[in-house]
C-alpha cells in the first residue's frame, strides 16, 4: 500500500519536470558541454558561439539526427536497427542513379528511395516478429545482405544529383540550413506519432513489456513492424540529404560515419533506455546535439580526429553512467 | 525457470547437444558441401589448416558466450584484437630483443585489464553492456589510430608469429592446441558452479541475486575472461595474418553471430558453449565454401546474412519444440 502511495507521489512530482527528468538532464549536459567548449575555445583565442559555428553545428547534426530519430522509434519498442548504415549508403546510390542529373527525375527518385527504405524496414520488422529472430541478429543479417549488394555492384561513387536537388543539402533560409528544417519536421512528426497517436502509446507499451502489451490486446507484431518502417524511412531521408550534399551516391556514405552504432549511442545519450519503453525524441535530439557540439569543439581546437573517438567513447559511457545512477530505483536494464 | 540449473546438472550432455542441435546440423551440412566441392579438403593437413584459420574466431566465441549467456554483450573484442596486434608490434619495435613469452603475457594482462574495466563499468556504474562495450570500442579504436596514425610500425618476430601459424608437434598447429585448451577450460568452467551461476544470472538477474549470487562479481569475471579471450585471439591473429590497424575489425559481430548460431539466447540464460564454438566453425566453413564456389568476396556477406537469419530462425523453431515450452512463454530478453 505504502509503495503504491509512494509511486503515485512520484508520478505527481514527475509532472513538473525536475532536475532528474532525463530530458532536462540531457539538455543540462548539452549546456554544460557547450559552456565547457566555449571556455576552452575562447581561452585559446578562438570564437565559439559565432553564427557560422552554430549554423555549422546544426548542419552537421542533421543526418545523424534523422537516423537517431528513427533509431529512437525502434529502441522504444525494445528493438534496435543495425542495418541503417548500409541502408543509407544504398539510398544515396539509388537516389543519385535514378536522378541521373535530371531535374524531372528528382521526385520519382525520392519516392523510389522512400519506398525502398520502407520495404527494408518492413523486412526487418517481419524477420524480428514473425520469424522470431532476435533484433540484433536480424538487422545485422539484413545489414550483411545490403553490404553484399553494395560491394558487388559499386566500387566508387555512382550517379549524379541535379543542381536543383543539391539545394536541399546546402541552401539556407536566413541563417538556418534547409536540411535543419527537414530534421525539425521529422522531429515534430515523430513526436506527434509517439505522444498523440495510438501507435505511439502502443510502442511505449510494447517496449515496456511486450508480454503485458500483448495480453492487453496490443498487436505487438504490427507495432514493432511499424517502428522498424519508421526507422528505415528516417534512414532513407538521411540518405537523400547525404546524396544531395555529396552530389552523387557513395558506397561508404553511411558506413564511414558508422551511423548504425553512432545513432544508437546518440539515442542512449539522449536518455532513452536501451531495453525500451522509456525515452523520446526530445532527448535524442539533445544527444545528437551533444555529439555535434563536441565535434565542433574538437575541430576548433584542432584535436586529432582519431582522438575524438576516444573522448566520444568516454563521454557516452560517462553520460549513461549518470543516467543509470538517477534511474537506479526505476529498474534495471541489461 | 528455477529448475533450469538442476536440469542442466542432471542431463547436461543431452541438453547441450539438443540445445545446439541445429548448429551441428548446419556444420555437418556445410562440411558435406565442402567435401562435394573439394574432396581433398578432408586430408589431415588441410583440415588442420582450416582449424587453424578458425581458431581466433572460436576463441572469441567462447569468450563472447560467457558474456552473452550471463545477459550481456561484448562489442569491444574486435577492437581489443586490433589493439593487441598493434601493441605487440610496437613493443617489438621498441624492444627488438623482447622475449616472446613476456610480450604474450603483456597482451594477456592488458586484455584482462580492459575486460575488467568493461566489467566495472557494467557492474559498478550500471551502464548497459551494449553501451559500455560500444564506448570501449570507440576508445580503443580511436586510441590505436591516434597512436599509429593508421599505419602501425614494426614487425613481429618469427618465434612470436609461430603461435599463430607454426606447428606445435608434427603437423598439429599451435593455434589448434590453444583453441582446444580454451575450449576445454570454458567447458569445465561452465560445468562448475560458476557456470550454473552464470546461466542463472543471465536467466533472471534479480532472482539470481536474491538466491545469493554475487551478480557484480559474475559480471567482472565474464568481461575479464572475454577480454582475456580477445587477447589470446590477438596473439593468434598477429601470428597468422601479421600487423594491421584493421586486424580485428568486425570480429565482435562475427563472434556474437557464432554464439547465436550455436543457439544461445541473446539476453542470457540459455545456450551451450560447445555449440557456440561449433557456430564459429560453421561461420568459417561457410566462408570456405563460398570461396570454393568462387562467390565474389562482395556477395559473400549477402549469403552470410541470409544464412545467419535463416539459421537463427530455424534454430528458434527447433529450440521451442525441444524444450516443450508452454505456448504462453515467448522468448524473452531482446536487446
Amino acid at each position: 500500500m505504502t509503495e503504491v502511495a509512494v509511486r503515485t507521489a512520484d508520478r505527481r512530482q514527475a509532472r513538473v519536470p525536475g532536475l532528474t527528468d532525463p530530458v532536462v538532464m540531457v539538455y543540462l549536459a548539452l549546456a554544460g558541454v557547450t559552456a565547457l567548449g566555449f571556455i576552452t575555445v575562447e581561452a585559446r583565442g578562438g570564437d565559439f558561439l559565432t553564427l557560422t559555428n552554430v549554423v555549422g553545428i546544426l548542419h552537421n547534426s542533421v543526418v545523424l539526427g534523422l537516423v537517431a530519430l528513427g533509431q529512437t522509434a525502434a529502441i522504444l519498442t525494445g528493438s534496435l536497427d543495425l542495418s541503417v548504415a548500409y541502408l543509407i549508403s544504398i539510398c544515396t546510390l539509388v537516389a543519385a542513379e535514378t536522378m541521373n542529373g535530371q531535374d524531372s527525375r528528382v521526385l520519382p527518385a525520392m519516392l523510389v528511395v522512400l519506398g525502398m527504405s520502407a520495404t527494408v524496414g518492413l523486412i526487418n520488422g517481419i524477420v524480428i516478429t514473425k520469424l522470431q529472430v532476435n533484433a540484433f541478429i536480424a538487422t545485422l543479417g539484413v545489414a550483411f545482405i545490403l553490404r553484399g549488394y553494395i560491394e558487388d555492384n559499386y566500387t566508387g561513387p555512382a550517379g549524379k544529383v541535379p543542381v536543383s536537388f543539391q539545394h536541399l543539402g546546402y541552401d539556407r533560409i536566413g541563417p538556418i540550413p534547409v536540411s535543419a528544417f527537414v530534421l525539425a519536421g521529422a522531429t515534430v512528426a515523430l513526436w506527434l506519432v509517439l505522444r498523440r497517436t495510438r501507435l505511439g502509446y502502443h510502442m511505449y507499451a510494447v517496449g515496456g513489456d511486450e508480454q503485458i502489451a500483448r495480453l492487453s490486446g496490443v498487436r505487438t507484431h504490427r507495432v514493432k513492424i511499424a517502428a522498424h518502417v519508421l526507422c528505415s524511412l528516417s534512414a532513407g531521408v538521411a540518405g537523400l540529404i547525404l546524396a544531395s550534399r555529396l552530389g552523387a551516391g557513395a558506397p561508404w556514405a553511411g558506413t564511414e560515419a558508422r551511423y548504425d552504432l553512432e545513432s544508437i549511442a546518440a539515442v542512449v545519450l539522449g536518455g532513452t533506455v536501451l531495453a525500451g519503453g522509456r525515452g523520446g525524441v526530445a532527448g535524442t535530439l539533445g544527444g545528437v546535439l551533444i555529439l555535434a557540439v563536441l565535434d565542433s569543439v574538437f575541430n576548433q581546437l584542432g584535436v586529432d580526429p582519431f582522438f575524438k573517438n576516444v573522448v566520444r567513447g568516454a563521454v557516452i559511457i560517462a553520460a549513461v553512467a549518470l543516467y543509470a545512477r538517477r534511474g537506479q530505483r526505476a529498474g534495471d536494464n541489461t | 525457470m528455477t529448475a533450469l540449473a538442476v536440469d542442466i546438472r542432471r542431463e547436461g550432455l543431452r541438453r547441450a547437444l539438443q540445445a545446439g542441435a541445429p548448429v551441428y546440423l548446419l556444420l555437418a551440412a556445410l562440411l558435406v558441401a565442402i567435401a562435394v566441392a573439394d574432396p581433398g579438403f578432408f586430408e589431415p593437413d588441410r583440415l588442420l589448416a582450416f582449424a587453424k584459420r578458425s581458431a581466433p574466431l572460436v576463441i572469441l566465441a567462447a569468450g563472447q558466450y560467457l558474456v552473452i549467456v550471463s545477459g550481456g554483450y561484448d562489442l569491444s573484442v574486435g577492437s581489443l584484437v586490433t589493439v593487441g596486434v598493434v601493441v605487440a608490434a610496437e613493443t617489438f619495435n621498441e624492444f627488438p630483443g623482447a622475449p616472446w613469452p613476456a610480450v604474450v603475457a603483456l597482451l594477456l594482462a592488458g586484455g584482462a585489464l580492459v575486460g575488467l574495466a568493461n566489467g566495472l563499468i557494467v557492474a559498478v556504474l550500471r551502464v548497459p553492456s551494449f553501451i559500455a562495450t560500444l564506448g570501449m570500442m570507440l576508445i580503443l579504436e580511436g586510441a590505436v589510430f591516434y597512436w599509429t596514425q593508421g599505419s602501425p610500425h614494426g614487425s613481429l618476430p618469427e618465434d612470436f608469429r609461430a603461435l599463430g601459424r607454426g606447428n606445435a608437434v608434427g603437423s598439429l598447429p599451435w593455434a589448434v592446441v590453444i583453441c582446444l585448451a580454451v575450449g576445454t577450460a570454458t567447458v569445465l568452467l561452465m560445468r562448475a558452479a560458476f557456470g550454473r551461476t552464470l546461466l542463472a544470472t543471465g536467466d533472471n538477474e534479480r532472482a539470481a541475486a536474491l538466491a545469493g549470487v554475487r551478480v557484480a562479481r559474475i559480471r567482472l569475471a565474464v568481461f575479464t575472461l572475454s577480454g582475456l579471450a580477445a587477447a589470446i585471439a590477438a596473439v593468434l591473429v598477429g601470428g597468422f595474418s601479421g600487423i594491421s590497424a584493421q586486424a580485428g575489425r568486425g570480429d565482435e559481430f562475427e563472434a556474437i553471430t557464432a554464439v547465436v548460431l550455436g543457439g544461445a539466447a541473446l539476453g542470457g540464460g540459455a545456450g551451450s558453449v560447445v555449440a557456440a564454438m561449433a557456430g564459429a566453425f560453421s561461420l568459417q566453413a561457410l566462408f570456405t565454401l563460398l570461396n570454393l564456389h568462387g562467390v565474389s568476396g562482395a556477395l559473400e556477406s549477402t549469403v552470410q546474412g541470409l544464412i545467419v537469419i535463416a539459421a537463427v530462425w530455424l534454430g528458434a523453431v527447433n529450440w521451442s519444440r525441444v524444450r516443450r515450452r508452454p505456448a504462453t512463454t515467448t522468448p524473452r530478453g531482446e536487446a
